[in-house]
């Protein structure tokens, strides 16, 4: 069994309107040495199977498939074999 | 010319869209539910608005792997005639029959309001009523209308002309403060390459009695029926 961590993150060209008003509340909590904040999506998948390589390659068609929209994210894929 | 209005689980636009073909077109409407495999003939299929499976994951993500919709996309790359509004034009980006992607207004807000577009584009099935250059009144009302893609992309709906409609203020100017979504170049409505698939965020079925504000949106409907009695239905 593999668990799979997906992080789904809006391309850098890409505007993220959340990520600016988190960015605006933690500056005006006084953190004023916060550069930037972007925000995500956190999925985890669990996974039958043994093969790392077929669960690696088969989540990252998850992503291109529905998890992610290549248009205007990027997603990077975390797996892990855990125990059943 | 008959008309199809797919009904997706949260879609909520389906029973404006019918009233516009029945009581004011007098056309044959009839709906398309999400999980049929039959489009029933009809020679143009309407996306409505709504939250199509609740728009989890993302806006339209879901659903453009109901089991219809696979109809749909192959009706559609035919060249069947396709108006996508607000939800049903992120359905369709989602789908690939439209460039780009629809993503949350900068505002972060759920923008509910009346705005002037200017038709950029009359050659098509879409707004063949409308004078080149006309400013005309409809609604939005999303949360998720922000046009984006990449430079690419954008150069080329611009230069192929398949931008049909843009934010504009009422003297059709488009300007930053007319632009309700921070939509890429106040994109409000584009074509596909072919031209029969229009994805459009405001709501033209909205606008279709004086009751209502206003009959801008009638423009949108009656230029499709003019299109298929005029040769495409021929």
């Amino acid at each position: 069994m593999f668990k799979a961590v997906v992080t789904i993150t809006f391309k850098k060209s890409i505007l993220d309107p959340q990520g600016s008003a988190v960015h605006k509340a933690l500056k005006s909590l006084g953190y004023q040495e916060v550069e930037d904040v972007r925000m995500g999506k956190h999925v985890e998948i669990l996974l039958r199977g043994e093969k790392r390589q077929e669960a690696e390659t088969q989540v990252k068609e998850m992503c291109s498939r529905l998890l992610a929209n290549p248009i205007i994210e990027d997603y990077q894929v975390e797996l892990a074999e855990v125990e059943v | 010319m008959k008309f199809g209005i797919v009904v997706f689980p949260g879609s909520h636009g389906q029973t404006d869209c019918h009233y516009v073909f029945e009581q004011i077109l007098q056309e044959p409407v009839t709906y398309l539910w999400h999980a049929e495999e039959d489009l029933q003939g009809v020679d143009c299929v309407i996306i409505p608005g709504g939250y199509a499976y609740g728009n989890y994951l993302r806006a339209g993500a879901i659903a453009r792997f109901a089991p219809l919709m696979e109809q749909v996309i192959a009706f559609g790359k035919k060249g069947g005639l396709i108006l996508g509004i607000c939800n049903g034009f992120q359905i369709l980006t989602e789908a690939g029959l439209l460039p780009g992607a629809l993503i949350r207004n900068p505002s972060l807000r759920f923008q509910c309001q009346n705005t002037y577009l200017r038709v950029e584009q009359t050659e098509t099935p879409f707004t063949n009523l409308c004078e080149q250059k006309e400013v005309v009144k409809m609604p939005i009302a999303h949360e998720e209308g922000g046009f984006v893609t990449d430079k690419e992309t954008l150069e080329r709906l611009e230069k192929e002309g398949r931008v049909i409609l843009r934010y504009c203020n009422e003297q059709g100017e488009v300007t930053p403060e007319s632009n309700p979504n921070g939509s890429l170049h106040n994109i409000a409505g584009i074509v596909n390459e072919q031209g029969n698939i229009l994805g459009m965020m405001p709501h033209p079925e909205r606008y279709v009695e004086a009751i209502l504000g206003g009959e801008d949106g009638k423009k949108i409907f009656n230029s499709l029926v003019a299109w298929w009695q005029g040769g495409a239905g021929r």
